[in-house]
């Protein structure tokens, strides 16, 4: 192997264009890696550690650009160089071929955009917060995806934005539905008199999702970014939120989906639904006692499936009973589902391995699992023991988030990029133990583009390699999407299938069968 | 102002930061505007930050 690089001095591109830059060279037969990055510490020291800082590196600064490439031999090394080259010119010129004239600055892009009403904003934690502001002073609102804003900024941002009447959703809010437009990772789901406030951007998308399928539709979808719900911040802009919901005469019922929020603001929540809130509130806090949020008037659901559930029955008009009979038929069904999975299983296969993509899905998935089958592994483990020696490798029942960070430095969220999780589902494949292989599959804007061609043979694959040796591998998918997504849930879902994929309407449905399955072959002991 | 008040209305969206968030809104009938937006100063920490963000949500 070669390793070749070359250092661009003082080039700008954004983090997205240089990963789907990088991962094109890749795809190159005789590549075994590549990497262009700005020439910080931490990424030279990535670059040290997979064997790729050359000596001509370790002078670059912040602001220059490396790319390096691992080939088979230097002519393909340096092929691939001049590839890159060229990938990252043609990004810029699309770049600048997207208006006439790209204003530099938010003040530029008002007086083209005069009555703009929202920004978003994407570019690192450091300066978004600034940004933020310099929007809110305008008398705009705000949509902050950027992570790492320090947690005064957010305080001074959503106190500021309280008084003028503005949201702040974030930062580290990753989807949002306003007005029906789908921002950063949203799904495209149906209009309708459903009102969401979510502190979780899975959770709000599984359960907009949810919603949709069963026929309803979002009137507005707010994220707050996880943070807001603690005591620092106190709640501030789920609170704005819920009134804003309250008063949108489009809205007939609230849903909130959050992990369990500190108690100082849940008692805050509890008093607004008692005192303010006219219309019907459901909860779901991941993981939270049921009882605090039916103590605070909402009627609590135990999963985002039932969350969105509870709301499309609300919405139209059924009474919980309905509701509750169709949960219990659904239930039912799951059951029986898993009793043939089970008495397909040869002698010892009684584990399940869960290999996520979305952090609160893998919550919930654990968090059905430890009712059902007691604590798995894992590297996001809810009880510290359980916490894999190497998250790489699974032990007896394990559910991994493969979005944590030893996972995506240097590579794209998992969501986009299925490279690790496919190797690693033929990796659980070949372990004789393994009964069930537990997956997420989420759609949207933002996510992997083609779910069904790249997971699809890599189910068939797995499930082929355990019938070599005589076993059948379950392997079930839940799908948070719908069919108005770029990737079209019913079309992913026939892909899945046709590989030999159980595919169930939620992640809580995949959880419970795969739970089933591994109690009745007696995982759980 | 209240934030009710944006309800109901054309959303119409500045964009600073990922090209790929104007690409999508774009695609969904959204009226945006991109602004050709540059670190103050460098723009080392943005491509870290972001391959770690980069949707870990």
């Amino acid at each position: 192997m070669v390793v070749k690089g070359v250092v661009k001095k003082g080039q700008y591109f954004d983090s997205v264009t240089l990963m789907l830059v990088a991962k094109g060279l890749t795809e190159v037969e005789g590549v075994e890696d590549a990497a262009i990055v700005m020439g910080t510490d931490e990424n030279k020291s990535i670059l040290e550690s997979s064997g790729m800082l050359l000596d001509e590196f370790k002078q670059a600064k912040d602001s220059d650009l490396i790319i390096v490439v691992k080939a088979k031999d230097e002519a393909l090394a340096e092929k691939m160089l001049e590839k890159a080259e060229k990938d990252l010119q043609e990004s810029r010129t699309k770049f600048e071929e997207a208006g006439d004239y790209l204003p530099k600055s938010l003040e530029g892009a008002l007086e083209i955009m005069p009555d703009a009403n929202l920004v978003l904003i994407s570019v690192a934690g450091k300066y978004a917060g600034d940004e933020a502001m310099k929007a809110l002073e305008k008398g705009l609102h705000v949509m902050l995806f950027s992570d790492n804003v320090p947690l005064e900024k957010e305080i001074e941002l959503k106190k500021y934005a309280r008084d003028k009447g503005l949201l702040v959703m974030g930062p580290d809010c990753g989807t949002a539905i306003i007005n029906g437009a789908p921002l950063a990772f949203a799904n495209v789901v149906n209009r309708g008199d459903i009102g969401i406030v979510a502190a979780s951007g899975t959770g709000l998308q599984e359960v907009s999702c949810v919603i949709t399928n069963e026929g309803a539709g979002i009137s507005q979808a707010i994220g707050t970014g996880g943070r807001d719900v603690k005591k620092d911040v106190g709640g501030i802009m789920f609170l704005e939120g819920m009134k804003a919901l309250n008063e949108d005469e489009n809205t007939k019922v609230i849903a909130l989906v959050s992990k369990p929020p500190h108690e100082d603001v849940l008692k805050k929540i509890a008093n607004l639904i008692k005192e303010e809130i006219k219309k019907p509130v459901v909860g779901i806090f991941i993981g939270g006692d049921p009882e605090v949020v039916k103590s605070a008037g909402a009627i609590p659901a135990n999963t985002l499936e039932e969350a969105g559930l509870i709301a499309a029955s609300l919405s139209k008009g059924k009474s919980m009973d309905e509701f509750k009979k169709l949960l219990e038929e659904r239930e039912e069904e799951i059951k029986k589902l898993a009793e043939e999975e089970a008495s397909k299983k040869k002698e010892g296969q009684k584990y399940v391995r869960g290999l996520y993509t979305g952090g609160t899905l893998c919550d919930e998935a654990q968090l059905l699992f430890k009712d059902m089958i007691g604590y798995v592994y894992g590297n996001a483990p809810l009880k510290e023991e359980f916490k894999l020696k190497d998250s790489w490798k699974s032990f007896k029942n394990t559910v991994v988030d493969l979005g944590e960070d030893e996972f995506t430095v240097g590579r794209p969220h998992p969501m986009i990029d299925y490279t690790l999780r496919n190797k690693r589902i033929l990796e659980e494949a070949k372990d004789p133990e393994v009964a069930v292989i537990l997956l997420d599959v989420v759609l949207g804007y933002g996510s992997n583009m083609k779910p069904g061609e790249e997971l699809a043979p890599v189910i068939k694959k797995a499930k082929e390699m355990a019938k070599k040796e005589g076993r059948d591998l379950s392997i079930i998918c839940s799908i948070t999407g719908t069919k108005k997504d770029p990737q079209n849930k019913d079309k992913v879902e026939k892909e899945l299938k046709e590989a030999g994929a159980i595919v169930m309407p939620s992640n809580a449905a995949a959880s419970k069968l795969s739970a089933y399955i591994v109690k009745k072959l007696g995982g759980d002991k | 102002m209240a934030i009710k008040d944006l309800f109901g209305k054309e959303l119409k969206v500045i964009n600073i930061g990922l090209l790929s968030f104007k690409e999508s809104l774009e695609d969904a009938g959204v009226k945006v505007i991109q602004v050709d937006w540059r670190p103050p100063a460098g723009g080392d920490e943005e491509v870290m930050e972001a391959l770690k963000k980069l949707l870990g949500k």
